[in-house]
């Protein structure tokens, strides 16, 4: 199973992608998907200070589980309004 | 109550319809419309960004909070995506309550709690180019090193 990734505004033009997968891992959790995430477009290490996660449509923190089949979304300082 | 996040057009009427009861004294309507100007650039047009089931999700959330906070009879919260003009409305809350003061108070504080959690971004597009905004108020800003908040 994998975890669905989503990439919106600054950081997905940063990564040329919206939408992507990456195979789930024993024991992954948000730093982990994202550290992987990393791996593959390092030029979204300078946006991780102010970035947010969303875990099937719900802010989480770092330290919190990602089941497999999950979605993971990034997202940069929100700007609606 | 209605939220919304669509590439159409916001109407106001709609969501004064969709929020007025017969116990509504007052019906408050705030429209975030695009700007020609920002810190001192001149504004071509946006361009809105969104996670659009996420957006609705917590613009929902926001507004059951608003209507229990401030006992309103109903809200409604809608915001617009793609490309909007000068002058268009990329945002719509509309608010009814029994008297003035909470429909006042709830709106303000919508708009305040939109703005800092409901995933959407806008770009700006100027003559000469164009940059993804982070908002100042955002969680995401809120969390940055102090250097990073002074954009």
């Amino acid at each position: 199973m994998d975890v669905t990734i989503l990439l919106f505004a600054s950081i997905a033009e940063k990564a040329g992608s919206r939408k992507l997968s990456l195979p789930s891992e024993p024991g992954d959790t948000v730093a982990k998907v994202r550290d992987r995430l990393l791996e593959r477009f390092p030029q979204l290490v300078d946006s991780l200070p102010t970035l947010l996660y969303a875990l099937n449509e719900e802010y989480v923190k770092e330290w919190e589980p990602v089941p497999a089949g999950s979605t993971l979304a990034l997202i940069p300082p929100v700007s609606g309004g | 109550m209605l939220i919304r996040v669509t590439d159409e057009v916001l109407r106001p009427d709609d969501a004064v319809a969709a929020v007025q009861t017969r116990a509504s004294g007052a019906v408050t309507v705030f429209l975030g419309v695009v700007r020609d100007n920002n810190l001192g650039r001149n504004v071509g047009h946006l361009e809105y960004d969104a996670y659009p089931a996420m957006a609705e999700r917590v613009m929902r959330e926001i507004a059951e909070e608003a209507k229990a906070r401030f006992g309103l009879e109903d809200c409604a919260v809608l915001h617009r995506t793609g490309r909007l003009e000068i002058g268009e409305t990329s945002l719509l809350v509309a608010v009814a309550s029994g008297h003035r003061a909470e429909s006042f108070d709830a709106g303000h504080w919508l708009v305040d709690e939109i703005k800092k959690r409901v995933p959407v971004w806008k770009k700006e597009v100027w003559e000469d180019g164009e940059a993804w905004i982070e908002g100042p108020e955002s969680l995401g800003m809120q969390q940055a090193p102090a250097g990073m908040r002074e954009v």
